[in-house]
């Protein structure tokens, strides 16, 4: 068996690929639930009408995809430039972090002024977690996948640190949670009584602002090059490190307007347990979408529908919820494959 | 039937065939890479088999040392049929390949060179003696004198040559293949080789030499084949072929490589004094270099890779600075290294790697073409593409430099190399450039792509530009320039009028050392 690279990368195969490896995952997945006693088809029924049958469904499934969309972004523009940021989580918390600082009465800021405030706020937060990873990758040529995975643990130890002490909410009842952000400061509900938020709404508008920075402008124009071939941009005239060094930024700051988002549009006050391994989840959604803006949007609300459906199903077919953490991670695996396919062409024969 | 060998009848004595290939047929998706394709070799024979980049040579080899199988057709080695797609099979019916990318391990002896693979599996007592007494066997009777315990690494180019061939005749083999033999070689290695081949032709060996060096081909062969898009286009025995007629046989049509009119040079344009570069170990690549590129001049860099050309090249190109010395453009001592300075100076560049450097691959053309200037107001404002400008000057350089095989969003890694050359001298030239470092402009492209290039070249020094143009290819440098320096473990010196030269000095200069005064 061997590889042959494809030609010609035709776009039919490109937008199947990953139709085909979520296919792929769900039929992986058939025999788990199989295995716990379940029926498959009343299974995956569930957890179409637990994620999308029901405007109370849709809903939950939307204010799960939000974060998503916003780390799934963080990964897409990272990744698209060859800067392998896996430290979208520890940048959701720095960015959850600021809006505590900021948004919750400690800090006097006009209550008009404070949105805007809380968003520029948890996106520099972001942006600043991910600075001296990528400035030691870009000077130094220090592995940024090592280097952002455990400023992760860190962010947590610093959360942590944080909520049991200063930043400990004094109404609490002794629970590790800060006080909750000002009224003011909360993003509003799209639909009365439900929790979909406003935070949807930013995040489908920098899918499309960083869709349109990636086709129309100069800086996108070099980031592509820059994750397309190092050697041949810097020889065009590119200043390599500054474009990286930009891309960070920006990818960071799109992870910390994730924790924005859960804190002021969901949670309304940081806690430890703010983000279920959203950062991470983000890097599935990106692979996903081909690691485009708009396919982020899509993927997004995919993965939302899983988890969310997974609850679904294990409460009326007794199949653990933790198959959706199984059918995310098979269909990254089964994605890889898929993108091999587009790529390549696999001859059984010499 | 192999006839009776009757060498004082009148009539030519029929020499055996040692090799016949007979209607070769391999296609690879809609392409023909062999079209019915019959050859024969005889003994004690030299084939040239000569072609353009993708014209079927390399494919046709891959068919004879079974790499890959033919669709369909037959190979007979000394009358037997060899059996389809047995790289072993072929070896041990006397099949050897030279390659033009030696395959030897830098950090082992020549001996376990040699012998790798050859010993059995299961006998723990490797035949060391009797090995390196072949060996030096061997090397006596074929002049490829290598001492069997010399590291690798400790090698001359050449002398790495002569192990890769000592490795094909200790395996037996009868008939060589050598791809490209003289492309690493200085002219004076080159008569050596012809030597050694001369002597393993006398003991009865048969040769295919594949090249695209004409006047080379014309030199050893004693018989010659063309290919060309896959068919074989021309067999001529060597008596009977000329240079031109090849060319225009390789290239499918008639073309005239142009020729190079002196002009008074003009003002200076580039100066390097006393350059000198380390390397990241502290180790000089470049020592103390002094020249000088004026205007409406091409001066040729000629040296034997890896004597520092790689360096002088990164200078210009602004991806490297100096360690002291000075370097001048315009008149002007240069303080900041690097390519957007270098571009706003006015200095065009063509890259020795062009997948690695000239272009970004997966990019399309248009994107590529814009890559030095984007942001030019023409194509962008306040950081926004101007995609009409951009479409504009891709379509310009298409046409004006008749790059084909384009279609508007496919990746330009998809165009074959006489086309990525042709967008990177497009986009150069279109930018007016004072003076062009030119690396390797012609490598490894067919000679109509070439002649092209050389063309534009020239045109561009006629209109006052000044060209450093670096190459290994002396052929190219003599038909070019007009003033050739030579370039040696860093050091520079001035051989004079490319008028005045001759490939055998040059070679010598390029070795090191001082030219023959005759």
């Amino acid at each position: 068996m061997r590889l042959e690279p494809r030609s010609e990368v035709s776009p039919v195969r490109f937008i199947l690929a990953p139709v085909a490896a979520v296919i792929a995952s769900l039929l992986l997945c058939s025999g788990l639930i199989l295995w716990s006693g379940a029926s498959v088809f009343e299974a995956y029924w569930m957890m179409l009408t637990g994620s999308i049958g029901s405007s109370f469904a849709l809903a939950e499934t939307l204010s799960r995809a939000t974060p998503l969309i916003f780390t799934g972004l963080a990964a897409a523009v990272a990744f698209r430039a060859r800067f392998w940021n896996i430290g979208a989580e520890g940048q959701l918390y720095a960015g959850s972090l600021m809006v505590t600082f900021l948004g919750t009465g400690e800090i006097n800021i006009h209550e008009g002024l404070l949105p805007p405030i809380l968003f520029m706020g948890s996106f520099a937060a972001g942006s600043l977690w991910l600075f001296l990873p990528s400035l030691i990758k870009i000077r130094f040529q220090v592995d940024e996948v090592v280097t952002t995975l455990l400023l992760n643990f860190v962010m947590l130890l610093l959360v942590s640190l944080l909520l049991e002490g200063p930043l400990k909410d004094p109404m609490g009842l002794g629970w590790p949670q800060a006080a909750p952000v000002l009224e003011s400061a909360e993003l509003p509900r799209l639909v009365q009584g439900l929790r979909v938020h406003a935070g949807l709404i930013i995040a489908v508008i920098l899918a499309l602002l960083i869709w349109q920075l990636q086709i129309r402008t100069t800086l996108g124009f070099e980031m592509r090059a820059v994750g397309l071939s190092r050697n041949a941009s810097q020889f065009a005239g590119m200043r390599v490190g500054n474009i990286l060094l930009i891309t960070a930024l920006i990818s960071g700051g799109l992870a910390g307007l994730a924790g924005y988002s859960e804190v002021a549009g969901l949670k309304g006050n940081l806690t430890l347990d703010l983000s279920p391994g959203f950062g991470y989840t983000g890097i599935v959604v990106a692979m996903l979408a081909q690691l485009h803006p708009l396919g982020v949007i899509g993927s997004a609300f995919f993965v939302a529908c899983i988890f969310v459906g997974a609850d679904a199903m294990s409460r009326s077919v007794g199949v653990p919820n933790y198959i959706a953490d199984v059918v995310v991670a098979t269909s990254l695996l089964c994605m890889l494959v898929s993108m091999l396919q587009v790529k390549y062409r696999i001859r059984w024969k010499s | 039937m192999p006839g009776p060998h009757l060498p004082f009848l009148k009539f030519p004595p029929v020499v055996p065939e040692v090799l016949s290939l007979k209607n070769i047929h391999k296609q690879f998706g809609n392409l023909h890479a062999n079209h019915d394709i019959s050859l024969s070799l005889k003994r004690g024979e030299v084939l040239a088999l000569l072609g353009e980049n993708g014209a079927g040579k390399t494919t046709l080899m891959n068919i004879l040392f079974g790499h890959y199988v033919a669709d369909s057709g037959e190979i007979e080695v000394s009358g037997k049929i060899l059996p389809k797609g047995s790289p072993k099979a072929s070896i041990d019916a006397g099949l050897g390949m030279v390659h033009q990318h030696f395959t030897l391990a830098d950090n082992l002896s020549v001996l376990d060179n040699i012998i790798l693979g050859t010993q059995p599996l299961w006998n723990f007592r490797l035949q060391r003696r009797e090995a390196s007494d072949r060996i030096l066997d061997l090397g006596s009777r074929f002049g490829l004198d290598v001492d069997p315990n010399a590291r690798i690494a400790e090698l001359s180019v050449g002398e790495r040559q002569r192990v890769e061939i000592l490795k094909a005749l200790y395996r037996k083999a009868r008939i060589l293949i050598l791809d490209e033999p003289t492309a690493v070689l200085t002219p004076q290695e080159s008569r050596t080789l012809f030597k050694t081949l001369r002597q393993l032709l006398e003991e009865g060996l048969s040769i295919i030499f594949i090249s695209h060096k004409l006047a080379e081909v014309l030199e050893v062969s004693d018989r010659i084949a063309v290919l060309r898009d896959g068919k074989l286009v021309m067999e001529v025995e060597v008596s009977k072929a000329s240079e031109n007629m090849l060319a225009e046989a390789m290239v499918g049509r008639s073309f005239k490589m142009p020729i190079r009119k002196e002009v008074p040079a003009g003002e200076s344009l580039l100066d390097f004094d006393k350059v000198s570069v380390l390397s990241p170990h502290r180790l000089p690549v470049l020592e103390q270099v002094s020249f000088s590129v004026h205007a409406r001049e091409v001066v040729g860099l000629a040296g034997i890779s890896g004597n520092g050309q790689r360096v002088l090249a990164d200078l210009i190109s602004g991806l490297q600075s100096p360690t002291s010395g000075q370097v001048s453009l315009y008149g002007q001592p240069l303080k900041r290294f690097h390519p957007r300075e270098m571009l706003r100076q006015g200095v065009g560049r063509i890259p020795e790697d062009r997948h690695g450097f000239g272009v970004v691959g997966d990019l399309n053309l248009a994107e590529n073409v814009i890559s030095e200037v984007y942001k030019n107001p023409d194509y962008s404002k306040m950081g926004f593409l101007n995609l009409k400008n951009r479409q504009q000057f891709a379509d310009k350089v298409v046409q004006e430099f008749d790059v084909r095989g384009v279609k508007n969003h496919a990746p330009v890694r998809l165009l074959s190399g006489g086309n990525m050359q042709k967008l990177i001298l497009g986009r150069v030239l279109l930018q007016n450039p004072k003076l062009i470092l030119a690396h390797q402009p012609a490598r490894g492209l067919d000679i109509g792509a070439a002649s092209f290039v050389y063309e534009r070249l020239l045109e561009a020094k006629m209109q006052g530009c000044g060209i450093l143009l670096i190459s290994e290819d002396l052929e190219e440098l003599l038909r070019l320039s007009d003033r050739v320096l030579v370039i040696h473990r860093g050091k520079i010196k001035e051989a004079g009028k490319a008028g005045s030269l001759s490939t055998t000095n040059l070679g010598l200069l390029m070795a090191g050392r001082q030219a023959d005064a005759s």
